[in-house]
């Protein structure tokens, strides 16, 4: 990817220092750090209660940080509102992905923000910018005209995903986009992903799919217990060494069945 | 949010070789990838239009692709209500000749009036899923609050009309504020705003029940004027049919110029020469009786603004987002609680007008205004025509439409001399029709989504 060495090399777009958050008895999140450049794809994985949705709430600004310290282009900033994160340009797009289905994909991505024309809503222009951006997204749906119940789960995905990309952000934050998706239609959506990379915007991705990560993401990063445990480079790192920096051990279940059949490998952090 | 006229695309997203020209370019399917092709041209570039894409197919093959389309996902809209409307009207022709003379037509248009309107206002409410069983009781509160005033207290007729849409209104608010912000349900509210303003309602009249408006007066011209000028009618429907035309045409010039897919000429034509048919049909029609009534132009006036208001303003698509996904218009920044609150406010004041024209009607209100089956025409009405009970989807025409369906078959009855007893019934089963309609459609829109 061209883009991406000059990417990491600069200051990250974004930049979270010594997150912590807390939900009464349970320390969610502890002195959490995270990096993210233009056109560069960091997945974020960790087990089920690491804090990777907690961590994605405070970027977006749903659920503040207690402590901790974000940067947006070197400098700092505060995001206590999901309209603050939208302002810098933070869009995120939830696991549930709360489009209308009653709606048409015209509807969907502009709803909030309609743009209008003497006061009245201005379909021609909604509808050639949606099209615009599908075209160049190489989004494929058989009408922009249609309510989007009657598309399929990965096209509603890319619809969520193009919704949040009308307000010009400069990172992506997607929860588990894959999660519900069958083959054909996780490509698709992989392939959005490397679209926005190429398109110079930096991406969050949540999976718990070791191979959609490997896939896309050039850097890994992984949360244990509400904790940093390692970035990775994906390129560079096998999934057993990812899968146990997840796991916290290298003697863990998913390592040992490994080790009957391939010769073991040590977890390195950084 | 940002600034309309300013790209809204991503970065490296502007694509000059937009589509005007490659609209219907077809090519080889083929995906984009972008390890081939790195940096921000490659995907825009490299971008094939899938030959399905974002083409509607034009001309006759393109009626009958989306009419399939239509079927197959359950978006029928106004289709069954037309067709079943064309029905009854044959059937009650070929049973009593009188039935489509032009006395009877001009008396029914005129009848669905006070009942469609309040239906008007049970669309906006039914388009966000919820329902409001206060509007019978509502619209008789405030056409004995018009009675009240302007016969016993001598308010002038304007002063009295302005007064009863404020209390309906406010009503209207008190329903709202209870559902919206304590998070009563619509189903309960209303349920008790219809026992608590029928109270209202007797209240206002007093001991004698009954407040009788003077025949002459503005309130009773409301439904007893009729425009007898041969001009009148036809005038309405030539600005009809030329509004309608002049919105299609300049529509779908701007869409041709922005290059996105349009009507065909031959399209706009037989769509403004069906209007055309009806609206002159209609128009001559009337002119054979007393003319245009005024409650009629009223009421096609308020379905057309209605209209507008749900389907090219901001606060429809609002109304429409919160009826299809409460957390997605949320999520996109819909003031939720306002919208709720206004819709019911809607409602409470086209039940207020109702009231008033039903009061206009029979000259006088009083406790049976808006009483008994009112309130569950108006609903059904709203059904009937199309507009679903889950909310979300539906359309002001629905109110119109479903009136005819409704008086027409009380008409039909009424000139057979058929009992009340078997018209509730008749009119109970094309509700259950329609119902019935709008849970398959709903439910085949479900199996097809989500594929
Ligand atoms: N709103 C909340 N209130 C209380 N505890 C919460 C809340 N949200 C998350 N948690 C807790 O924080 C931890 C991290 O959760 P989460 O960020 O959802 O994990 P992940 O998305 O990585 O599976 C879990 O232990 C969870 O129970
Ligand atoms: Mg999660």
């Amino acid at each position: 990817m061209a883009a991406m060495p000059e990417g990491t090399a600069g200051t990250p777009v974004l930049a979270l220092e010594g997150i912590s958050k807390r939900f009464g008895a349970v320390q969610a999140l502890s002195e959490v750090d995270l990096e993210v450049h233009a056109g560069e794809v960091v997945a974020l994985v960790g087990d089920n209660g690491a804090g990777k949705s907690t961590l994605i709430k405070v970027i977006a600004g749903v659920g503040p940080a207690d402590t901790g310290e974000i940067r947006w282009e070197g400098r700092p900033v505060t995001v206590t509102s999901p309209g603050a994160a939208q302002g810098l340009g933070i869009a995120t797009v939830y696991q549930d992905l709360a489009l209308c289905d009653n709606l048409d994909v015209v509807g969907n991505l502009f709803l909030g923000r309609e743009l209008r024309h003497f006061g009245v809503l201005d379909e021609v222009a909604m509808e050639k910018r949606s099209r615009d951006l599908l075209h160049t997204l190489s989004i494929r749906i058989p009408s922009v005209r249609i309510p989007v119940a009657s598309l399929s789960g990965g096209q509603r995905q890319t619809v969520a995903i193009s919704r949040s990309l009308l307000g010009r952000p400069k990172i992506v934050l997607l929860d588990e986009p894959t999660a519900a998706l069958g083959v054909e239609q996780t490509a698709q959506v992989l392939d959005l992903v490397e679209r926005l990379r190429s398109q110079g915007l930096g991406v969050i991705l949540i999976s718990h799919n070791m191979v959609d990560v490997k896939a896309v993401a050039d850097r890994v990063a992984v949360l244990r217990l509400g904790r940093n445990n390692g970035v990775f480079d994906a390129r560079g790192t096998s999934q057993e060494e990812i899968i146990s920096a997840i796991t916290g051990a290298s003697d863990n279940a998913v390592s040992r069945r490994r080790a009957r059949s391939d010769s073991p490998k040590e977890a390195t952090d950084e | 949010m940002s600034d309309p006229t300013s790209g809204q695309t991503p970065p490296g997203a502007a694509d000059p070789a937009g589509p005007a020209g490659s609209r219907r370019a077809t090519g080889p399917k083929h995906r984009a990838d972008p390890k081939d092709t790195p940096g921000p041209a490659g995907p825009a570039a490299q971008a094939q239009i899938d030959p399905r894409l974002l083409v509607r197919e034009q001309g006759f093959a393109g009626y009958v692709g989306e009419f399939k389309r239509r079927m197959h996902s359950g978006e029928l809209g106004s289709l069954p209500v037309v067709v079943g409307l064309a029905v009854i009207w044959v059937i009650f022709q070929s049973l009593n000749s009188q039935f489509l003379s032009p006395q009877n037509l001009s008396n029914l248009s005129v009848d669905i009036v006070a009942t469609g309107l309040i239906s008007v206002g049970i669309v906006f409410v039914l388009l966000l899923g919820e329902i409001d069983l206060s509007a019978g009781a509502v619209s008789g509160a405030c056409a004995a609050v018009l009675a009240v005033l302007h016969v016993n207290e001598g308010w002038s007729p304007w002063a009295a009309v302005a007064a009863a849409v404020a209390v309906a209104t406010a009503l209207g608010l008190v329903h709202g504020l209870f559902f919206a912000k304590i998070g009563v349900p619509s189903f309960v509210v209303t349920l008790a705003g219809m026992l608590a303003w029928t109270g209202l309602q007797l209240w206002v009249l007093g001991p004698n029940g009954t407040v009788n408006l003077p025949y002459d007066g503005l309130i009773a011209q409301l439904t007893s004027t009729y425009f007898n000028q041969v001009i009148a009618a036809y005038g309405l429907a030539a600005l009809a049919v030329a509004g309608f035309l002049t919105v299609s045409m300049v529509g779908n010039a701007r869409r041709r110029a922005a290059g996105i897919p349009f009507r065909t000429t031959g399209d706009v034509i037989l769509r403004t020469a069906g209007l055309a048919i009806v609206a002159f049909g209609a128009a001559y029609v009337l002119n054979q009786y007393k003319g245009l009534p005024l409650a009629l132009l009223i009421f096609l006036a308020v379905v057309v603004a209605a209209d507008f208001v749900q389907r090219r303003t901001r606060y429809g698509r609002s109304v429409f987002a919160v009826g299809g996904n409460i957390e997605a218009a949320r999520r996109a920044g819909v003031n939720v609680a306002a919208i709720r609150i206004s819709v019911f406010m809607i409602s409470g004041a086209m039940a207020a007008v109702g009231g008033i024209f039903a009061a206009s009607r029979i000259a006088s209100a009083s406790q049976a205004t808006g009483q008994s089956n009112v309130l569950m025409m108006a609903i059904a009405a709203a059904v009937i025509g199309g507009t679903s009970l889950f909310g979300g989807r539906g359309t002001a025409y629905s109110a119109l439409l479903g009136m005819l369906v409704i008086q027409s078959i009380a008409s039909g009855m009424a000139l057979q001399g058929v009992s009340n007893s078997i018209q509730f019934m008749v009119t109970g089963a094309v509700l259950l029709a329609a119902v019935v309609i709008d849970s398959i459609s709903r439910r085949s829109q479900k199996a097809a989504g989500r594929a």
